[in-house]
């Protein structure tokens, strides 16, 4: 058990580091662009962003319209503890914490309700975060916040993604990610087993802020420039629908369908405007498709090797 | 703020939350009879705003007709969206009606703006005279009035609808119990699309009315009193038609006193509200809780 584990571990550090050094050496060539290396950075940012909504949505069963908030006040906390004076590391970590504790704050209330409920709640508290960002002068106000250095690399985006599977992978592999998935299967009878349901609802939550609010702060020095509308509830959304593309449970469905989908409107570019069309249309044949049992999950069969979940009609 | 104020903000919080509940009423229905957050329906609404508009600019149809034709095409597109997008999932899970229902709404948005363009368009100023009228002390203008009056129209013609006529049995029957309603030979693909036909002219109506008290109308006009309305739905309790009412018409006085109080709160202070009511009493105002079976 523990030897294939080690080796399964080695396995995937070993693939990232190839990929990894296969990146860079594309990015140093100039053979990738400044355009595309952004592009791969976002993939990897909301990479970060779709495994920690995951955590929630699919292996805790809590449909969360909000995550971005969290995403948001990583990239505030992390933009403004900066200006203070803290290094680049540090303010990632800081703007995780602060992402973290109210992700703490925000569960332990709102996860008593179930389903649409938990739904719009946490889509309020999204909403509520951007108006409340918005009237902060400290921070731009709505004008949003301007000055960040563009201190965030590939390596750290990469890293970070890496670390940021690592942990949620061994997390969901836990006594306590069993927990969380007993929560999904049926809250009742997860409750008949001694399972104290809030509180793993509250550790996933809590845990999925932190990653969110990681990547928020990856994002800030990123653009170097952000603004409270950006972290609206439709990116929530965007995370919701990458998630749920990915199949339920599913690492690497879930990191397939984030990268395709966010590569996929620069795909559509050469439509102009109408990629906005497509790119709707396509979500609603693809969610047709599903429901007819054609699975995207299926197409990322390939990378099956690395979440061993595989397909879990169960859950959502 | 003098009493004479208080009526005023009254009355103009009375007509946008009649608005609201408009909108809120077609999310309950849907919700109440497939389970889904129609995402897609605060689009329906702009969908509606922009049929009015053409019937008013382009036919120079005058404020009821247009009303008629606004509704009727809103409910035409909400029983076709429902057709072809959601009918093929009925059997899916829940999260994935509810991201065909985001996909569809996106799609009538860009889709709009495609075609139409972005910018804000503007009803003719004629379609409803705009006079000032003295209650009293109180100053008030037709326009609110007059929503007023509409939305309230409507919504007595929907409770007829619901308690006095066939479908409207046949509706609360399937969102009852949707198998057992089907043993009893009530057609209940019929039943869900007049469902979506009747909730989605509501938004067509609510589109028109908004659109002439603003004067503006655009592609993206459905998301912020979508957001709301759906809020006023579940502050009601969801899939509860008198909720739905009663929510929209709280949330709008709410949101009115408190904009005029302090204006930086007006996005957030809807969502403050349900947050303190979910928590307080989870399933809305006049929802009962239902007790968990195993």
């Amino acid at each position: 058990m523990m030897k294939t584990y080690v080796k399964k571990l080695v396995a995937f550090l070993a693939a990232s580091a190839v990929v990894f050094v296969v990146f860079s050496l594309l990015l140093s060539n100039g053979v990738i662009n400044a355009y595309y290396k952004q592009i791969i950075m976002t993939v990897c940012i909301n990479i970060i962003l779709a495994l920690s909504a995951n955590l929630i949505i699919n292996f805790t069963g809590q449909l969360t319209l909000g995550h971005s908030a969290f995403m948001a006040i990583g990239a505030y906390a992390a933009a403004a503890i900066y200006r203070v004076g803290l290094p680049f590391f540090f303010s990632l970590i800081f703007g995780s914490l602060v992402a973290a504790l109210f992700g703490f704050l925000i569960g332990l209330p709102t996860l008593r309700l179930k389903g649409d409920y938990l739904a719009i709640t946490t889509m309020g508290f999204c909403q509520i975060i951007v108006v409340v960002l918005q009237n902060i002068p400290q921070f731009g106000g709505a004008q949003g916040m301007t000055g960040i250095p563009a201190d965030t690399t590939f390596a750290w985006v990469f890293f970070s993604m890496i670390i940021t599977i690592i942990v949620l992978y061994h997390v969901v592999n836990s006594r306590q990610g069993r927990a969380m998935i007993s929560v999904r299967e049926d809250e009742i009878a997860a409750e008949a087993m001694g399972i104290n349901t809030t509180h793993y609802k509250v550790m996933a939550f809590t845990l999925g802020a932190f990653f969110a609010g990681l990547a928020g702060g990856l994002y800030a020095f990123l653009m170097m420039f952000i603004e409270p509308t950006q972290f609206n509830y439709f990116k929530s959304m965007d995370l919701v629908i990458y998630v749920v593309l990915g199949g339920s449970g599913n690492f690497a469905g879930c990191i397939a369908s984030t990268g395709i989908l966010t590569l996929l409107p620069e795909v559509l570019r050469f439509l102009g405007n109408y990629r906005m069309v497509v790119y709707p249309l396509l979500l609603i044949i693809i969610m047709i498709m599903r429901a007819k049992n054609i699975r995207l999950s299926r197409l990322a069969g390939i990378f099956r090797r690395t979440g061993k979940e595989g397909d879990n009609n169960a859950a959502a | 703020m003098t009493f004479v104020e208080f009526l005023q903000q009254l009355i103009n919080g009375l007509s946008l939350g009649s608005v609201y509940a408009l909108i809120a009423l077609g999310y309950t229905m849907v919700y109440g009879i497939i389970g889904l957050i129609n995402f897609a329906h605060c689009d329906i609404y702009m969908v509606g705003a922009y049929i009015g508009f053409f019937a008013a600019t382009s036919l120079h149809l005058p404020f009821i007709p247009t009303l008629i034709l606004a509704m009727a095409g809103a409910g035409i597109v909400g029983v076709l969206v429902e057709r072809i997008a959601y009918r093929p999932l009925r059997k899916a899970s829940n999260i994935s009606l509810l991201i065909t229902a985001m996909g569809v709404s996106l799609l009538l948005e860009n889709g709009f703006n495609c075609i139409f363009g972005g910018d804000p368009r503007s009803y003719p100023h004629n379609i409803l005279k705009q006079t000032n009228i003295e209650l009293g002390p109180v100053h008030t203008d037709s326009l609110h009035l007059i929503i007023l009056t509409t939305s309230l129209v409507l919504m007595v013609l929907l409770q007829i609808i619901i308690y006095r006529t066939k479908i409207g049995k046949a509706m609360r029957a399937t969102s009852a119990d949707k198998d057992a309603a089907a043993l009893m030979g009530i057609n209940v693909n019929a039943t869900i699309s007049a469902t979506f036909a009747i909730g989605s002219a509501l938004a067509g109506a609510a589109g028109v009315l908004v659109g002439i008290l603003y004067n503006s109308i655009d592609p993206y006009m459905g998301i912020q009193p979508g957001i709301k309305a759906f809020t006023a739905a579940v502050f009601g309790g969801i899939g509860l038609i008198p909720g739905a009412f009663l929510g929209g018409l709280i949330l709008g006085v709410i949101e009115t006193f408190v904009t005029a109080w302090y204006s930086p709160l007006a996005g957030a202070i809807g969502f403050i509200i349900l947050i303190i009511i979910l928590i307080i009493k989870p399933s809305g105002l006049l929802g009962k809780k239902v007790s968990e079976k195993v």
